[in-house]
């Protein structure tokens, strides 16, 4: 994972739940391609024609609760979401993006310091949030663990190792 | 240290926990319902072969029972054979009913135990002394593949309701009551146990109901120490040994709360989030286009039995429809014995086979741009039943009912 992330922000308000990030009607969809179409399609239906690689969402508290449904993250990754940004998260949806490999980062006053379009960068070490050069604010450090996760690509490649070396034993 | 701390200790392997320690614990039972293909996916990504322990595995087709799509048929299909090639034995069918109820029907979460479900309201479980708490499919995935899965030990907050709640006024009310009070984002991270001389009041259907909406509040787990009541629930059902712990008298909370629920007036939360609670009164009068009772919040025979005791030889308004989704089989057994079913039939309910229905906005009963559907269910966000330009309440199974009654939001405690 690179140390140092850039892109534009996309800003959203607090509590934005899961069925805004990808509605339930098309929990049915498993396959990538589909669940990529509706990315935060309950809360604005043309974020996937504006968003690019890289891009970071921006929000209030709260953000991502709801339901359980890894569909959430999937459709963020898959649209080429590069990190989230919010004052808070709801757990499972923490859980599951840092399981998937997205970084999230705390900042209890980014919605007053950052504006839709943006140009942001965050250092995964230093936990700095710039926008163009200046320093905006200092986000709350990720702990080893969810750095290591991280660092991996993702808990899969961890616990893909973890089982290798069982079933050679 | 708390009950909770010590229950995860013994599952870690470990003498004593400490907040925020990161520790790795033995799963007791892991669910996964039929919104998440991707667990199975996830763990043949991981290179899983074999489930660790078929036997703490559940399988529950409940959130799409039966299937309305091809698509929805085709993943309970696979879901089906994972079952059939693992020897998943207990495969929860179309046929069964919501995920938390089939557990509780079947008394399948044990106190000092811990439960993970793919959902988010596993939290429920805590009515029985669980460590219930909902994860995604990856992490589920994780359990299949290793029996164990990390857990941040988290804070743990106390909220206490006193006092008997009136005629008319349930638990229900007493959760949105606090859940408004204190907002939705109050106890993320953290476990919440409910205490309080109201409990001793409070049926295993109503300590659910509590349970299931701490999820509301962002809790993470919840917990009501294990009791008379509880025993007596789980006494019939239970088949094997289980332990239950008790908080140390010294235990320091990272919060706690209190509500006098005495004089607590029926609550509402409007229009769209959860925490938008108000006393029913600022909303009489409000049309209502389609009345709900379901869901493993507020779709148990309790639920079902004070919706047939308010409609008894009346009739549902004729603008409004009354849509009944009892939340398992069990459920839907004891209100057919208890002729409740009948009585709701012919006052004009459409009754829905016991599953998710449209709880989650994906079938069976889904509203329409415009229209405004009062629920016993646990989430108002837009969208959340079917148009986003619709609009939800949520109540208490009285409150839904006597809305279906006069076809506008009414003061329940009146038609008593
Ligand atoms: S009834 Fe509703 S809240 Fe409960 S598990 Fe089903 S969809 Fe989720």
């Amino acid at each position: 994972m690179e140390k140092i992330l850039s892109g534009n922000a996309f800003v959203f308000g607090k509590n934005v739940d899961t069925d805004q990030i990808y509605p339930g009607r098309f929990v049915e969809f498993t396959d990538v391609e589909d669940v990529a179409k509706y990315a935060m399609f309950g809360a604005d239906p043309t974020f996937t024609c504006k968003v690019k690689k890289g891009d970071f969402i921006v929000a209030g508290t709260n953000f991502g609760c709801g339901s359980s449904r890894e569909h959430a993250v999937i459709t963020l990754k898959a649209v080429g979401v590069g990190a989230i940004i919010a004052e808070s998260f709801a757990r499972i949806f923490y859980r599951n993006a840092i399981n998937l490999g997205i970084p999230l980062i705390v900042c209890p006053t980014i919605s007053k310091l950052v504006q839709t379009g943006d140009c942001l960068s965050f250092d995964l070490y230093s936990g700095e949030i710039r926008r163009e050069k200046s320093l905006i604010a200092t986000a709350e450090p990720l702990s080893d663990y969810v750095l290591n996760i991280l660092e991996s690509g993702g808990i899969k490649p961890l616990i893909k190792q973890q089982l290798e070396v069982k079933n050679r034993a | 240290m708390h009950a909770i701390e010590k229950l995860l200790a013994k599952k870690a392997g470990k003498a004593s926990v400490k907040t925020g320690e990161i520790i790795n614990c033995e799963i007791d039972m892991a669910g996964i319902n039929d919104l998440y293909l991707q667990t199975l996916r996830s763990f043949f990504e991981m290179g899983g072969t074999k489930v660790h322990d078929p036997s703490r595995v559940i399988m529950f087709l409940d959130h799409y029972a039966p299937a309305s799509t091809i698509t929805q048929a085709a993943n309970q299909k696979q879901f089906r054979e994972f079952c059939w090639d693992q020897g998943i034995d207990l495969l929860m069918d179309i046929d069964q009913g919501v995920c938390h109820q089939v557990l509780a029907d079947k008394g399948l979460a044990y106190p000092g135990e811990i439960v993970v479900i793919t959902d988010s309201h596993t939290t429920t479980h805590g009515a029985f002394g669980a460590f219930g708490t909902g994860v995604g499919a990856t992490d589920l995935a994780i359990i299949l593949a290793t029996g164990k899965l990390w857990f941040r030990v988290p804070e743990i907050i106390k909220i206490n309701f006193e006092e008997k709640l009136p005629k008319g006024v349930y638990a229900k009310d007493a959760i949105l009551h606090a859940i408004g009070t204190l907002g939705a984002d109050y106890a993320v991270y953290k476990a919440v146990e409910f205490g309080g001389s109201m409990l001793q009041y409070l049926s295993i259907s109503e300590r659910m109901a509590l349970c299931n909406m701490s999820t509301e509040m962002g809790a993470k787990a919840s917990y009501i120490q294990p009791d008379a009541i509880t025993m007596a629930f789980l006494e019939e059902k239970v088949t094997r040994p289980y332990e239950i712990y008790h908080t140390d008298a010294d235990f320091h909370y990272a919060d706690e709360v209190s509500f006098d629920v005495s004089a607590l007036k029926p609550q509402l939360a409007a229009p769209s989030s959860v925490d938008n609670v108000y006393d029913v009164s600022q909303f009489i009068g409000r049309h209502i286009d389609q009345a709900y009772l379901g869901s493993c919040t507020g779709g148990r025979a309790e639920d079902i039995c004070i919706a047939a005791h308010i409609l008894q030889g009346k009739k549902v308004a004729s603008r409004t429809r009354f849509v009944i989704v009892p939340a398992s089989k069990g459920v839907l057994l004891e209100a057919m014995e208890k002729g409740y079913v009948k009585t709701l039939i012919e006052a004009g309910a459409t009754f829905v086979t016991p599953g998710c229905a449209a709880c989650l906005g994906t079938h069976e009963g889904m509203i329409a741009s415009g229209e405004t559907c009062i629920t016993t269910t646990n989430r108002n966000f837009p969208g959340r039943m079917g148009d986003t330009k619709a609009q939800i309440f949520l109540g208490s199974p009285a409150a839904v009912a006597a809305a279906a009654l006069m076809g506008e939001i009414v003061d329940p405690t009146l038609y008593m």
